[in-house]
């Protein structure tokens, strides 16, 4: 059986009884993967939750420091690279090659773009003394638990830089394997997947914008 | 000569198979080499790594435990210091829940037969399953180095501020966890995913082996709980490496809030190791009472059900923490509420062997012990979550007692339980049947004089953790010390006996228990691919008034119209 079927199609695995069996069971898998990220990032949100209700005023002090233009241009960046790997996954759709290419390659430009912004917004910070937990030495703001705040932030924005960098790197071995032409209508599982991680890792970041940046 | 059967509104050509007897090639056997195990995907394989890892690493636990009994049978120092005692009794806890209980079930019996009760060739990712393997073994190297650099003293629970502020290397034991955690998640996508996708022709939801909806149900809290741990865990990091300061007072944190996070997992992943043990049991009493299982969807749905309350129950673990006396009420009752399902199952349990044929064989006596302890643990347990109860014998003995009833008395039987079920299964041999029956009646003994006394010394008043105690209670420590002496006898039995059987053991023949689940219907031990044939469902995992040849059914012809080549035809004749 298992012959008859790889003269067929060269990737269905051995285990599998046909195509549609193993991209359904991909995606699915992917999706409780997508959603273990929501619990991760979770109880970060959680804790935000808790210590914002606990010290309001506290978060709309410490949001002051926050640079609203840079977040938005870092939201608009993350929603357009949203788009471009969604553009990736149809060109794979419709067999251009080439585009699959073109269109990864944008979505990485916009993804290091997103963290040279977020490289600026850290190291201004960092100049100013602003650092997280028992490190922070920034008196610009007078609330006694503003290091905690700047600790959520840290934690939460570094969390997701890190999604980011790791996306970069799953799109750099993307466009290696576009290049050989690995994708095509037949089958491009992992552009989509990886679309799908990159979706997340844009969701999140929008929900962080406003909670982080967006306070009054 | 061949029938069909409909599924999915498509007609497939069906015939009935014969089982190879003592195959000379199977899945044991298809490849040689240390490589061949290593860098396998198959499985069984995967399931037996895990098995001899957590046999390993239960090894461990169990001297440690039996080192902190000898230290416990006097109030004087006998063989350590009061700081060496806290640092046993924590890797104790650790290397016996993350390293071997959570893991036992679910990843080495689980892997070995989900997708063979399924009726498929593997599960849906393989190299993920792997990978998993691989992740688990990786966070047990960085928890023992952690023992090697410098052996945490903080209890299995990490307790913040404590933990901040400890010398021990909690970061390595830490991050040993956080990456195990991952094996965890991995482990439960692959399940879930294999269960949805994976079911062979026939195998309804509704056919499915009860074990299989326990490990549905163990899957779900695994993939929503681990990540919570994974993040508790990266935050305590980081309060030690950059003092982030949410979890630590002298920073404007808030400690209860990392006890929050750490129960929000633990007190889940208690139900990840007793209901992977609530599917053993449910084959084990229904193989071994000859009769359909009674209550199918009540046991199944309890599953989930158990999965779904008891991941709103963590509150109970913080009754004298500090949290809001609201909280405490609803956490209280939610915790009551979850001994409902857990009563349906021994219910429907009992039902099932009242007027079965009841074969007392060894695994059947494993059930049979876990009925009575587990329910022990499980009564005791309401006790405790009841708050003005739960204020007097907080961590005392009495919880002591109570979690090693479920969690030893639960999830160890039904694993014992499930290993003597499946061992034809696994390698070809039967263990020896007397010497089966002889260490389960030793270890049912050993345990009971070992913990028995814990709950009333508990109840006396005994605080857990303590390396020394008041002269009252030294009786009650010394029938515990012996106690756990005569569980360590009934191990090394098990372990002696099984080790023979796997050189020595007579040929164990396809289905020696006359069970009618789709892992017993392939050779023993099972080809490389599971089965000679793609099975077909037609009957319920239960059918016991069925003849076992009605459960061979496979597909006659592939897809493309080829027939099925290599299978001998003598029982067609017979069940056309």
């Amino acid at each position: 059986m298992a012959e008859a079927h790889s003269v067929d199609n060269p990737r269905l695995l051995h285990h599998f009884r046909n195509a549609d069996q193993q991209f359904s069971s991909s995606k699915l898998g992917m999706w409780l993967f997508l959603f273990t990220e929501i619990m991760f990032f979770g109880g970060l949100f959680v804790a935000y939750i808790i210590y914002r209700a606990w010290n309001p005023e506290l978060f709309t002090m410490a949001a002051t420091q926050l640079d609203t233009m840079l977040g938005a241009v870092n939201t608009v960046v993350l929603i357009g690279s949203s788009l471009t790997i969604a553009l990736a996954i149809r060109a794979a759709q419709t067999d251009k090659q080439k585009m699959i290419v073109n269109y990864l390659l944008l979505t990485i430009f916009l993804a290091s773009v997103f963290l040279v912004i977020k490289y600026f917004e850290y190291t201004h910070k960092f100049d100013m003394g602003i650092f997280p937990g028992a490190y922070y030495t920034f008196d610009g703001i007078d609330h006694p638990k503003a290091n905690v705040f700047f600790s959520i932030y840290y934690m939460m924005t570094g969390l997701h830089g890190l999604h980011v960098i790791i996306g970069i790197g799953l799109m750099i071995w993307l466009v290696i394997r576009a290049k050989i032409g690995d994708y095509s209508s037949q089958w491009y599982t992992p552009v989509e997947m990886c679309g799908l991680y990159w979706h997340i890792v844009d969701i999140i970041w929008i929900f962080l914008f406003p909670l982080m940046y967006l306070i009054e | 000569m061949s029938a069909s059967s409909t599924t999915n509104g498509k007609t497939l050509k069906v015939r009935y198979f014969d089982i190879e007897e003592n195959p000379t090639e199977h899945y044991l056997n298809a490849e040689t080499g240390l490589k061949s195990w290593l860098f396998t995907v198959d499985h069984k394989r995967i399931g037996l790594m895990y098995l001899a890892s957590i046999a390993l690493f239960f090894f461990v636990g169990g001297v440690l435990a039996l080192v902190l009994r000898t230290e416990l049978f006097t109030p004087a120092e006998n063989l350590m210091t009061a700081e060496t005692y806290n640092r046993i009794f924590t890797i104790h806890g650790a290397v016996m829940v993350f390293l071997f209980i959570i893991p036992s079930i679910p990843a080495a019996l689980g892997n070995f037969l989900l997708p063979m009760m399924l009726g498929a060739k593997d599960v849906a990712f393989p190299r993920l399953n792997l990978a998993s393997f691989w992740i688990y073994s990786i966070g047990a190297l960085f928890t023992l180095a952690s023992l090697a650099v410098n052996p945490i003293d903080t209890g299995w629970t990490f307790y913040t501020p404590y933990s901040v502020q400890t010398g021990s290397a909690v970061i390595l034991m830490t991050l040993g966890v956080f990456i195990m955690g991952f094996s965890s998640i991995l482990t439960g996508m692959n399940f879930i995913v294999t269960i949805h996708k994976m079911r062979a022709p026939g195998m309804t939801w509704g056919r499915m082996p009860l074990f299989l909806w326990a490990m549905y149900a163990t899957s779900i809290i695994q993939v929503l709980a681990t990540p919570v741990l994974a993040i508790t865990l990266a935050l305590l990091i980081m309060e030690r490496t950059l003092g982030i300061g949410i979890f630590d007072p002298a920073l404007g944190g808030d400690p209860v809030l990392y006890q929050h996070f750490f129960w929000f997992y633990s007190h889940p992943a208690v139900y990840i190791m007793i209901v992977p043990a609530f599917g053993v049991i449910s084959e084990l009493i229904a193989t071994f009472s000859r009769k359909t299982i009674f209550g199918y969807w009540a046991i199944a749905m309890s599953s989930l059900a158990i999965a779904f309350i008891g991941s709103l129950v963590w509150g109970h673990h913080m009754f004298v923490s500090g949290q809001s006396e609201l909280s405490t009420v609803v956490f209280s009752f939610l915790t009551f509420f979850v001994g409902i399902p857990t009563g349906i199952k021994i219910f429907n349990w009992l039902a099932t062997m009242h007027k079965g044929s009841i074969d007392m064989k060894t695994p059947m006596l494993y059930a049979c012990i876990f009925l009575f302890l587990f329910t022990i643990g499980g009564v005791t347990g309401i006790m405790l979550g009841a708050i003005s109860v739960n204020v007097q014998l907080h961590d005392t003995y009495y919880v002591v007692a109570h979690f090693h009833y479920v969690m030893m008395g639960g999830t160890v039987m039904a694993f014992l339980g499930g290993l003597h079920y499946w061992w034809p299964k696994m390698t070809g041999k039967m263990y020896n049947e007397f010497w089966g029956k002889i260490s389960a009646v030793i270890i049912f003994i050993g345990f009971n004089l070992t913990f028995l006394p814990q709950f009333i010394m508990g109840s006396q008043g005994m605080p857990r953790r303590y390396y020394s105690y008041i002269e009252q209670f030294q009786t009650m420590h010394q029938l515990s010390t012996i106690g756990s002496y005569i569980l360590g006898v009934g191990f090394v039995i098990i372990a002696v006996y099984l080790a023979h059987s796997m050189f020595r053991g007579q040929k164990a023949p396809s289905n020696p228990w006359g069970a009618r689940t789709l892992d017993w219907m392939t050779s023993s031990p099972p080809a490389h691919h599971n089965f000679n044939y793609q099975p077909v469902l037609n009957n319920g995992a239960y059918d016991f008034h069925k003849p076992i040849a009605d459960f061979t059914l496979g597909i006659a012809e592939d897809d493309h119209g080829h027939e099925h080549k290599g299978e001998p035809v003598k029982q067609q004749e017979q069940n056309a």
